[in-house]
C-alpha cells in the first residue's frame, strides 16, 4: 500500500487530485480510497487531503501521518505548513516551484526522490487560472508511476475536460526528478 | 454484473436508497448528510429514480412528512445528522412506536456546544432509547449495502419498526473509495415491493390512530414492540447469509468478530475506526499478541447475548467509543456492555476508551496503545476508569 499527502491552498483542487488519483486505481483493478483534512477549509487557506492505494481492499478510514509521497501544490506551504512530517524512509516529494536550486528546499533526509515544475506558470499559460492540481499529478505519475498514466488521463478529461490532459501532460514531460543518495531509488 | 465505482458515503447511502426505490423521501440538508439530499434530487430530476420528494422547511417537518407518508403505506427515507436529528424528537419517537418502517440514514455528526460539525455518533447514541433500530457501519460499502437490509428488516411484518443506518459523518461521508453497486434487479429480488398490512391512512378502510390510551394497553404496546426489536436482531443475523449468498458480501450480522477465536483479549470498536483497528490487530498479532476484535454493528436491539458470549472467559477486553455517556464517566457502548456481561453473570476485567471526539482523528498509534493496555493493565486497572485517547497525548502518533 501507497500512502500519499496533498498539501495545497483552498481552491486548488487538492481534495479533487486526491480523488482522481483514487478514480485511476479502481479504474485499474486496484483499490483505494480519499479523504480530505476536515478542517476549517476555505480558499486561500492551506488545506490537505489523505490518499491510500493498494493491491488490496484499504481498511484504514484516517489521516495518513506517514507518508510515501508528499505533494506540495503551492511553495508557500513550504513556510506554513509541516509538509515533511512524518515521511518514511525513501520517500517522494512533488514540488510546484520556480525555484532554480530546489535541492536546497528539501529539509528532511527521508526523501530520496524530489520531483518538482513550476506548475503555476504552466497553468497560466494553458487554463488562465493559477490552478496546478493536474499538472502536478503529471508530475506524480511520471516520479512515482503507481498510477496508470492512460488511466488517469481518462479520469482527468471526464473530470475537468481535454484542456487538463494536456496541462497533465505537461506535467508529466517537463517535471525534473532529482535523486538523493540515501538510498533505494536512482 | 455490479457496477464499481469510486463514491463517498453519503453517495453510497443516496444510491442505496435508489436502490431501494422509496415512494416519497423528505429531508432537510444539515452538514454532513447534505449531499445525500443533493444527489437523491439529482436522481428524481435525471429520471433515475421515480420517487416524490417532498421540500421542506426544516427536520421536524422532514420526519412529519415521512411519518404521514409512510401512515399511507409508502415506502420512505429520510437522512440527517446532529442538530437536525435532534429536532426531529418528537416526531422520531412517535414513528417508533407508531411502528412504521422508516429508513433513515444518519451521517454522524458531534452534538454541539460547543459549535463542531466533525463525526462521531453522540446523535444518534443518544436517542437510541426511542424505540428505533440502530445500524452502524464500517465503510461506504457498508453503508450501501446495509440500507438494503435495512428495509427488508423494518418491513418485516414481525418487526415494523423503524431504522437508523448510522456512519461515520467525513470519515466515511466525505471518504471516497471503491463501491460494488448492486444491479437494480438484484434489489428487487431480495426487497420486494413494500406491501402495507398495518395502519393505513385510507378513506375507505377508517381506522382511529393514536387514540388516548390508557397505561394497562400501552403496557402491552411496549412488550410487543421490545419483543418486534428482538425480530428484527433475529432477522438481522439470518439475513447476513441471505445477503452474502445475493450480493457476495457480508458483515456478521449483529456484530463482527474478527481473529475472535482464540484470542485472550478483544478490542471493541463500532463505525470508520473499525479498519485501522482491524490493521493494529493484525500488527499485534505478528508480535505474538493474542488480540481479537469485536465490531458492534448493531445497536438497538442491543445483542447482548452474542456480545457476552464473545467476551466470556477472555482474558481482558477493552471498549473505544467515540461518544460519552453523561453520567457515567464512559462511552455508551461501553456502558451497553457493562450491562450485556452482568446480565450474562460474567465478568473480565476491562479498560473503558474514550477516543475521536468531535471528529478528532483515531489514529493507528492510539489504537496500538489500546491494545497494549488492554494486554498489560486491565487486571489491575482501576475499574471503569476511561482513558481517554486524544487526552494526554496518550499514544500520539510519532512523527519520527
Amino acid at each position: 500500500m501507497k500512502e500519499i499527502r496533498l498539501h495545497g491552498i483552498g481552491g486548488m483542487g487538492t481534495v479533487k487530485a486526491g480523488e482522481m488519483l483514487v478514480h485511476a486505481a479502481v479504474a485499474a483493478g486496484k483499490f483505494g480510497n480519499s479523504m480530505p483534512f476536515f478542517g476549517f477549509e476555505r480558499q486561500g487557506a492551506p488545506v490537505a487531503s489523505y490518499v491510500r492505494l493498494g493491491d488490496q481492499k484499504i481498511r484504514a478510514k484516517n489521516q495518513v501521518y506517514h507518508p510515501d509521497c508528499v505533494i506540495i501544490q503551492d511553495p508557500s506551504l513550504l513556510v506554513s505548513t509541516p509538509v515533511f512530517e512524518g515521511l518514511k524512509e525513501h520517500s517522494y516529494v512533488i514540488l510546484n516551484t520556480k525555484s532554480q536550486n530546489p535541492r536546497e528546499l528539501i529539509t528532511d533526509p527521508n526523501v530520496a526522490c524530489l520531483a518538482c515544475l513550476d506548475a503555476t506558470s504552466i497553468a497560466l499559460e494553458l487554463l488562465g487560472r493559477p490552478i496546478p492540481n493536474t499538472i502536478v499529478l503529471g508530475a506524480f505519475v511520471r516520479a512515482t508511476g503507481w498510477v496508470d498514466k492512460e488511466g488517469l488521463e481518462a479520469v482527468i478529461g471526464r473530470t475537468f475536460g481535454e484542456k487538463n490532459i494536456e496541462a497533465f501532460r505537461r506535467g508529466y514531460d517537463e517535471v525534473k526528478l532529482y535523486h538523493f543518495d540515501q538510498g533505494g531509488i536512482s | 454484473m455490479a457496477e464499481v465505482k469510486v463514491i463517498n458515503g453519503n453517495m453510497a447511502a443516496a444510491i442505496g436508497a435508489r436502490l431501494c426505490r422509496p415512494d416519497i423521501i423528505a429531508a432537510y440538508p444539515i452538514t454532513p448528510q447534505t449531499p445525500i439530499v443533493e444527489y437523491l434530487a439529482d436522481f428524481v430530476t435525471g429520471g433515475l429514480l421515480d420517487s416524490s420528494v417532498s421540500e421542506v422547511e426544516s427536520e421536524l417537518s422532514a420526519m412529519s412528512v415521512v411519518t404521514g407518508a409512510s401512515l399511507a403505506g409508502s415506502r420512505v427515507f429520510t437522512a440527517t445528522a446532529s442538530q437536525g436529528l435532534s429536532l426531529m424528537y418528537e416526531p422520531y419517537f412517535r414513528a417508533s412506536t407508531l411502528r412504521l418502517p422508516v429508513v433513515m440514514a444518519v451521517a454522524n455528526r458531534e452534538m454541539i456546544s460547543p459549535q463542531t460539525l466533525w463525526g462521531g455518533p453522540q446523535d444518534s447514541l443518544t436517542v437510541r432509547d426511542a424505540g428505533w433500530l440502530q445500524i452502524y457501519v464500517e465503510d461506504n460499502q457498508e453503508i450501501l449495502d446495509t440500507l438494503i437490509m435495512a428495509y427488508r428488516i423494518a418491513e418485516d411484518k414481525n418487526v415494523l419498526l423503524p431504522i437508523n443506518v448510522c456512519f461515520d459523518g467525513f470519515y466515511l461521508s466525505h471518504m471516497s473509495e471503491r463501491v460494488e453497486i448492486p444491479e437494480q434487479a438484484q434489489v428487487d429480488d431480495f426487497l420486494p415491493k413494500y406491501v402495507p398490512e398495518h395502519i393505513i391512512l385510507d378513506p375507505s378502510r377508517p381506522m382511529a390512530v393514536d387514540p388516548l390510551t390508557n397505561g394497562y394497553l400501552l403496557t402491552e404496546y411496549r412488550l410487543k414492540h421490545m419483543l418486534a426489536q428482538q425480530n428484527a436482531l433475529k432477522l438481522l443475523e439470518s439475513l447476513d447469509g441471505e445477503f452474502k449468498e445475493r450480493f457476495g458480501r457480508n458483515y456478521g450480522g449483529a456484530v463482527e468478530e474478527y481473529l475472535c477465536e482464540d484470542a485472550d483479549y478483544i478490542l471493541v470498536t463500532m463505525g470508520s475506526m473499525t479498519g485501522v483497528s482491524k490493521d493494529c490487530v493484525d500488527a499485534a498479532r505478528e508480535a505474538g499478541k493474542k488480540i481479537g476484535l469485536l465490531k458492534i454493528r448493531m445497536v438497538r436491539p442491543f445483542p447482548s447475548d452474542r456480545v457476552a458470549a464473545v467476551l466470556k472467559g477472555r482474558k481482558a477486553y477493552g471498549v473505544i467509543d467515540r461518544n460519552v455517556s453523561f453520567g457515567w464517566n464512559t462511552g455508551i457502548i461501553y456502558e451497553e456492555i457493562c450491562a450485556s456481561m452482568n446480565r450474562a453473570g460474567q465478568f473480565v476485567p476491562n479498560i473503558p476508551f474514550i477516543a475521536g471526539l468531535g471528529g478528532e482523528d483515531i489514529t493507528a498509534a492510539h489504537i496500538d496503545y489500546a491494545i497494549d493496555e488492554i494486554i498489560n493493565h486491565a487486571a489491575d486497572a482501576v475499574k471503569n476508569a476511561t482513558v481517554w485517547l486524544n487526552r494526554e497525548d496518550k499514544g500520539k502518533e510519532d512523527t519520527k
